[in-house]
């Protein structure tokens, strides 16, 4: 037999294995450290598999799960995505399937699309990044980033779709120094914000939707009349057409929007719907598409300037009634009423007092507020005097007609616990008042959380339970038991010797072991017990008596009955 | 005289001036000692007139402390569920004092209950107003605060003062623990004299009762005294 040798010197072909004539690295010369260079440098889904590399240890991939690579190349666009980028897709449920909603340029790259599902995503690439899609997250940013249009940048802005927002740059332009100069801020201003933007300033909704989507440029503006030229080589489906229409379209043969331009009407709306008609008249500007703008909601504000500076407390309260009675008009014209109220006092030295009152449900009790307000009076620090006094109502609910109770059967009206809710918070405290609300937990300790005061919360099971808990159980000594389940017959607790007279028991309760691994086996044996003097006690024992896993067999008082 | 809340046991109601709790009237429970189990049966005492108080006019109690050891499943199993009430814990008894004055005088609630360790005849005797005003039982638990000293030492303006004691409870055929039982005394009424009496405990609505004939009693307590042996 031949010794092994473990170096058989410089060798043009690399040791391993894998040697096949006309493979990459033998070409040209290359040797393998800069075919290991070349490989390195290239993004990573365009990286040869395995297979043509040459084995190493691993098995190579399945011939075919790339197969589809060359021809995606096309929809790379701009930069190539940065190394080591594993591709991301967005998934969302769809009847019986996971659907992929949104992906990454590196998995468009990979031939990943939208609307694929995500098994045959995941079969092709094995390493995808997949996380679910929040449609609810994404409307909510849109709306929000459509309220600041409308706060920062023009008076009329709606959302569009479910990716676009629309701007009326008309007469505003100018504020922002032109047009372009617009639009490279917005596109800015996206960037910093993660979001890639795509601009189309045109003379119609229809054609900056259908351009802003489907052109090429991301700012593209269309001078006006033009929209015609714009518009004719992008496909019908930018015209925002039924997904009926589109089909439509492309079985006649109509690709391109230049297509439809020269079509008799008539005949046009035959085969497509005369929604689609109108959705080419409303992107070429013959019919008009108005936009519904969103309507920020405005903080109601009262405000009243004093004559005189003031420094008395009488003279603050009935000013904070006067801009009560104010407040209650703005709101009952909007139906709300308040949850929180701050009241701003300005002072003549420059300084401004912060007053905050908030109330457990939306009232619009002037006498109510009035005595919240007159509680908290004696915290303004007058200074040199009061001049200017504003009421702000930072959080209001929708508050509707209420029946006035006891009006027409004769019966007292109740008081409303919520205004008892209110004053008592403002003596003690926000924090203090709470009502007990059940957690779905065995553990007694666990079972309760506090609420806010007026929730109704629903009872707990009916297994016996004590009325006042030890906040931690006690240990008990002397504690004589029989194994594994009869009550104890005597036991000590804080230096006292208790014979126990009757008992019920166990009931038993297992560790919640989704929470610690300390409690995946542990059991607790609950006892109510009774000793001769009548008092009545909740015992465990740590340990269900058999198995030591469970416990250590140690008894602890947790409760007591009356 | 306002309207009562009657206990529902004869024997109770005929010695109770008006045949029941004043609705609009402070009432005291304490503990017999110190203990904490009398404490449990004197807090459940209170729970069960607060929980017959709210379903007779299906409004909430509010129930003012200053160290929250309550335990609510517990509460709910005496008849307050945790829909019909709400706490509000406080630092010391002074507001706990003012909370309950707070509550009675805003008369939208079924009971006002209070646990405090101290109050003194003023502070009783605002409450008992705002009581009146509000038309609200007030039910305020004292607690102890020295050995030997009784809490209803201290002179108080309340309507009725109540101190119990847990006793020994039903016996039942069988292995386990029967009804509890109650010794409730009324050390002191407005307009009457004051009793003790033996009572079972709460049931799930409040309700206390008057335990079985003693004759069957005292065989089954033979019994119980036989097999604790």
């Amino acid at each position: 037999m031949l010794p092994i040798d473990d170096d058989p010197g410089a060798c043009s072909v690399p040791r391993g294995g894998g040697w096949r004539p006309g493979a990459r690295w033998a070409q040209q010369g290359a040797t393998r450290a800069t075919v290991e260079e070349q490989v390195a440098a290239l993004p990573l889904h365009q990286r040869p598999p395995m297979r043509e590399l040459g084995r190493r240890s691993e098995a190579a991939d399945h011939p075919f799960k790339y197969s589809s690579l060359p021809g995606q190349h096309r929809a790379v666009s701009g930069p190539a995505p940065a190394m080591n980028l594993v591709p991301m897709v967005l998934a969302e449920q769809i009847g019986q399937r996971q659907v992929i909603a949104a992906a990454c340029p590196a998995a468009m790259a990979l031939g990943l699309t939208p609307g694929m599902a995500v098994t045959q995503a995941r079969a092709l690439i094995p390493d995808l990044d997949i996380r679910p899609a929040d449609r609810a997250a994404d409307a909510a940013l849109l709306a929000d980033l459509a309220l600041h249009a409308v706060r920062h940048w023009t008076p009329t802005a709606a959302v569009s779709g479910s990716d676009g927002l629309w701007l009326d740059l008309s007469g505003v332009a100018h504020l922002h120094g032109g047009e372009t100069r617009f639009c490279q801020r917005l596109v800015g201003f996206c960037r910093r914000f993660g979001l890639t933007a795509r601009v189309t300033v045109a003379s119609t909704p229809g054609a900056a939707h259908a351009l802003a989507r489907f052109g090429r440029d991301a700012i593209l503006l269309v001078p006006g009349g033009q929209e015609a030229q714009a518009l004719a080589p992008l496909p019908p489906a930018a015209l925002r057409l039924t997904p009926e229409a589109t089909a439509a379209a492309s079985r006649f043969g109509l690709d391109r929007i230049a297509d439809l331009l020269p079509l008799p009407r008539g005949p046009l709306a035959r085969r497509l719907g005369m929604a689609s008609v109108r959705r080419l008249d409303e992107a070429l500007g013959r019919v008009p598409e108005p936009i519904v703008p969103v309507v920020p909601e405005e903080t109601p504000v009262a405000k009243r300037r004093l004559l005189e500076p003031i420094g008395t407390a009488e003279a603050i309260e009935q000013v904070i009634a006067d801009l009560l009675a104010d407040m209650m008009l703005l709101l009952q014209a909007r139906r709300r009423g308040v949850r929180t109220l701050v009241l701003l006092l300005d002072r003549i030295d420059g300084s401004e007092q912060r007053l905050a009152i908030g109330t457990a449900r939306a009232t619009r009790d002037v006498v109510h507020l009035a005595r919240l307000f007159h509680l908290r009076i004696e915290r303004i620090d007058p200074g040199d005097g009061i001049e200017t006094m504003r009421l702000a109502a930072t959080r209001t609910d929708p508050l509707g007609a209420t029946a006035v109770a006891g009006d027409l059967t004769g019966e007292a009206a109740v008081p409303d616990v919520a205004t008892l809710v209110d004053q008592i918070a403002g003596r003690v405290g926000e924090a203090a008042l709470f009502t007990a609300a059940p957690v779905e937990s065995d553990v007694p300790e666990r079972a309760v959380r506090r609420a806010p005061p007026l929730a109704a919360p629903t009872g707990w099971p009916t297994w016996r339970r004590p009325v006042r808990l030890l906040s931690r159980p006690e240990p008990l000594t002397g504690v004589l038991a029989l194994l594994p389940d009869a009550p104890p017959r005597r036991f000590t607790w804080r230096g006292q010797v208790h014979a126990v007279l009757a008992g019920d028991g166990p009931e038993r309760i297992h560790g919640e072991w989704w929470r610690r691994d300390g409690e995946v086996w542990a059991v607790r044996d609950y006892f109510r017990v009774e000793d001769d003097t009548g008092a009545r006690f909740w015992l465990f024992r740590r340990g269900d008596g058999v198995d030591a896993a469970t416990g250590d067999l140690s008894w602890y008082l947790h409760g007591l009955f009356g | 005289m306002g309207a009562v809340l009657p206990f529902g046991i004869e024997a109770v109601d005929t010695r109770l001036t008006g045949g029941g709790l004043a609705l609009g009237g402070l009432h005291e429970t304490t503990s017999a000692t110190p203990t904490l189990t009398d404490d449990a049966a004197a807090t459940l005492f209170a729970v069960g007139i607060a929980a017959r108080a709210a379903a007779l006019s299906g409004r909430r109690v509010l129930w003012a402390l200053t160290r929250f050891d309550l335990y609510a499943p517990g509460l709910e199993q005496a008849g307050l569920s945790p829909a019909t009430l709400f706490f509000a814990e406080v630092r010391e008894d002074k507001d706990v004092l003012a909370v309950m004055e707070d509550g009675l005088r805003h008369g939208g609630l079924a009971a006002v209950v209070g646990e405090v360790k101290r109050a003194d005849m003023v502070a009783t005797r605002r409450l008992q107003l705002a009581a009146m005003t509000g038309n609200t039982p007030a039910l305020l638990s004292r607690r102890w605060r020295r050995q030997g000293t009784c809490p209803l030492t201290e002179l108080s303006a309340a309507m009725t003062r109540w101190r119990i004691a847990c006793a020994p409870s039903t016996p039942l055929p069988a292995p386990g623990v029967g009804r509890p039982r109650w010794m409730v005394e009324l050390a002191r009424q407005r307009g009457g004299p004051g009793f003790t009496m033996e009572l079972e405990a709460c049931d799930d609505t409040g309700r206390l009762a008057l335990p079985a004939a003693s004759r069957d009693r005292a065989t089954a307590m033979a019994g119980a005294a036989a097999r604790a042996a």
